[in-house]
């Protein structure tokens, strides 16, 4: 399967990417490389198949309900590029 | 009852599903060991794993899968044993990530049924789709700074129940009655304290139109409607906005909708268009999540009895009318309330006190029945004198008033006022005879056929006891004299 420009584009939106042309059409080719090669799996027939999550035989761990973390508000804002009152503070964003 | 709306082209059948997200009772977060205290300082309970730091992983907490399961089984729902969380991704100050983990084609609880009641006293069923688990987003405040957002990321990773109900909703009564009951249920299991102003429930409204036995319109999701009225208001102005549409030969888009509650409209969402390709897919920090049937088991032995097999009881064994069993067990408390008062007394009469009058001044004070200045004993007490004849109805009321007042016994109160009924038919006679010795003219009148007089000798001898002269005497004796 081979992705259009356009639909580089999309995927590129949706992964807030900015690109120009030129690097979309050089994505474009290997991106279908990629879904190509993932494609063949759908050779295989899975239909009596398990869906398998792990491969090692463990259940989904559990924690009980304690509070054991929280109050580094300041480690928290240490890398944001930028902070007020507690706050992290962005580019307004409101309909 | 479905509610029609009557346009140019005859009627309308209005069609609401629901999306109301549930904010669990936990004391930590879905995935982290941060508090979920509300109003703390802003990002003062934010662990690595809520802010996304690289490299942390998420490990689900115990309590919130329990609350899950309890509401499941609460709404009469099928518990999956095996759920699956999955990534819906999308960009957003608020959502650290950069993906929210939710649950996608395996949730944890599956279809379920409840009984909504309406206001002309019957009920309906309501299927319900589904129930996940999934993490709130952060907060953001706009009016901080001309130009700039400030994000709070304290409720970020919070857990989050989302019940989805089947397009079952006929109309803005249906749609607030289903709302209703959805938070007393979660209310009387303690899954979600149910506050709505608070933003610990909140609702989105699928609303669409259809010609009756047509087959389903395109619907138009509204988002922001976050209070029992604005839920009404919302699907009101929806209705007609559709209708409107449609009968000037337009078309309804499937899109996002916000509801104004200043304006009381709904517009569009153009940005959210864009946005609703989510690439699901399942988490791969965490594993399939399997629950036991013991452990399912367990949690059903510790379910309250809920709003709706109490009603049913209230109304089989205790005899009450519908609606007044809809209205006693509206919250827990209040029909907790109601079971101690009634106990050993007539039931319909401990009802009627609880409903009429105690509900009543509660409200003008702005009161709720945790915080009654009556206690249930006392509420007993005065219907105790009521039955045993002491006072009167009437009387009852004046004695009530006091009581809500000053928090004094009922007896109490009647032995210091002197309110005791006055059943000793010698006395009452004689208030009979001084009645009729005062108005001559009217027994005449009585005597030559004019039958509706009699209420007026009741009236005076009633008068002249201050109301104390027990008036099923006063009745007896009246017609023994004046005949």
């Amino acid at each position: 399967m081979s992705l259009s420009k356009e639909e580089v584009k999309k995927v590129a939106g949706l992964a807030r990417l900015r690109m120009n042309d030129e690097e979309m059409e050089r994505l474009a080719p290997q991106l279908s490389n990629i879904i190509g090669f993932i494609e063949q799996l759908s050779e295989l027939d899975t239909d009596n198949v398990e869906p398998l999550a792990n491969v090692v035989d463990i259940t989904l761990p559990l924690r009980e309900d304690v509070v054991s973390d929280g109050n580094c508000g300041e480690e928290i804002l240490a890398n944001s590029q930028d902070a007020n009152q507690g706050y992290f503070v962005v580019p307004k964003v409101i309909e | 009852m479905a509610q029609m709306i009557k346009g140019k082209t005859g009627e309308w059948e209005i069609v609401v599903g629901m999306e109301i997200h549930a904010q669990v009772i936990a004391n930590s977060k879905l995935f982290s060991g941060a508090s979920t205290a509300f109003g703390a300082s802003p990002n003062s309970q934010v662990s690595m794993v809520d802010a996304a730091m690289p490299g942390m992983l998420p490990v689900l907490n115990k309590k919130c899968v329990e609350q899950a399961i309890r509401t499941g089984l609460g709404l009469n729902a099928q518990i999956n044993k095996h759920s699956v969380f999955a990534r819906k991704n999308y960009f957003y100050p608020d959502l650290p990530q950069g993906y929210q983990i939710s649950q996608f084609e395996h949730p944890i609880i599956g279809t379920g049924t409840i009984e909504i009641d309406l206001p002309d006293g019957s009920s309906k069923n309501i299927g319900i789709t589904r129930l996940h688990l999934e993490q709130d987003a952060g907060k953001s405040i706009h009016d901080q700074h001309p130009s700039k957002s400030y994000v709070d990321l304290n409720r970020s990773g919070c857990a989050l129940m989302e019940i989805v109900s089947e397009p079952d909703i006929r109309g803005a009564e249906e749609a607030t009655a289903y709302i209703s009951k959805i938070r007393m249920i979660l209310r009387y299991l303690e899954t979600c304290d149910g506050n709505m102003d608070e933003g610990s429930m909140r609702a989105d409204v699928n609303v669409s139109m259809r010609k009756p036995g047509d087959e389903l319109g395109t619907r138009a999701e509204i988002k922001n409607v976050n209070s029992v009225k604005a839920v009404q208001q919302a699907i009101e102005y929806e209705s007609r906005r559709q209708i409107d549409l449609l009968e000037n030969g337009g078309t309804v888009d499937q899109e996002t909708r916000l509801w104004d509650p200043d304006k009381m409209e709904t517009r569009s969402m153009r940005s959210k268009e864009e946005a609703h390709d989510y690439r699901y897919f399942p988490d791969p920090d965490l594993l399939p999540l399997d629950v036991s049937q013991d452990w399912i088991d367990e949690i059903k032995k510790t379910l309250p009895e809920l709003p709706d097999e109490k009603k049913h009881r209230f109304i089989k064994e205790l005899g009450l009318s519908t609606y007044d069993a809809s209205i006693l067990i509206s919250d827990r408390q209040r029909a907790d309330y109601y079971e101690e008062v009634t106990e050993g007394r007539d039931s319909k009469m401990a009802a009627n006190w609880i409903i009429n009058e105690l509900l009543g001044i509660l409200n003008k004070n702005g009161k709720t029945i945790i915080d009654s200045p009556i206690s249930t004993k006392q509420l007993g007490g005065l219907i105790d004198l009521i039955a045993n004849e002491t006072i009167s109805g009437k009387i009852a009321k004046e004695v009530f008033v006091e009581m809500f007042i000053s928090g004094k016994n009922a007896a109490v109160i009647v032995e210091e006022k002197g309110l005791k009924q006055v059943t000793d038919t010698g006395a009452i006679e004689s208030l009979i005879d001084k009645v009729i010795a005062e108005n001559p003219d009217n027994v005449a009148a009585y005597k030559a056929g004019k039958d509706k007089l009699f209420g007026f000798f009741v009236g005076q001898v009633m008068k002249k006891s201050q109301g104390k002269a027990n008036p099923a005497a006063v009745n007896k004796l009246l017609k023994e004299k004046l005949s």
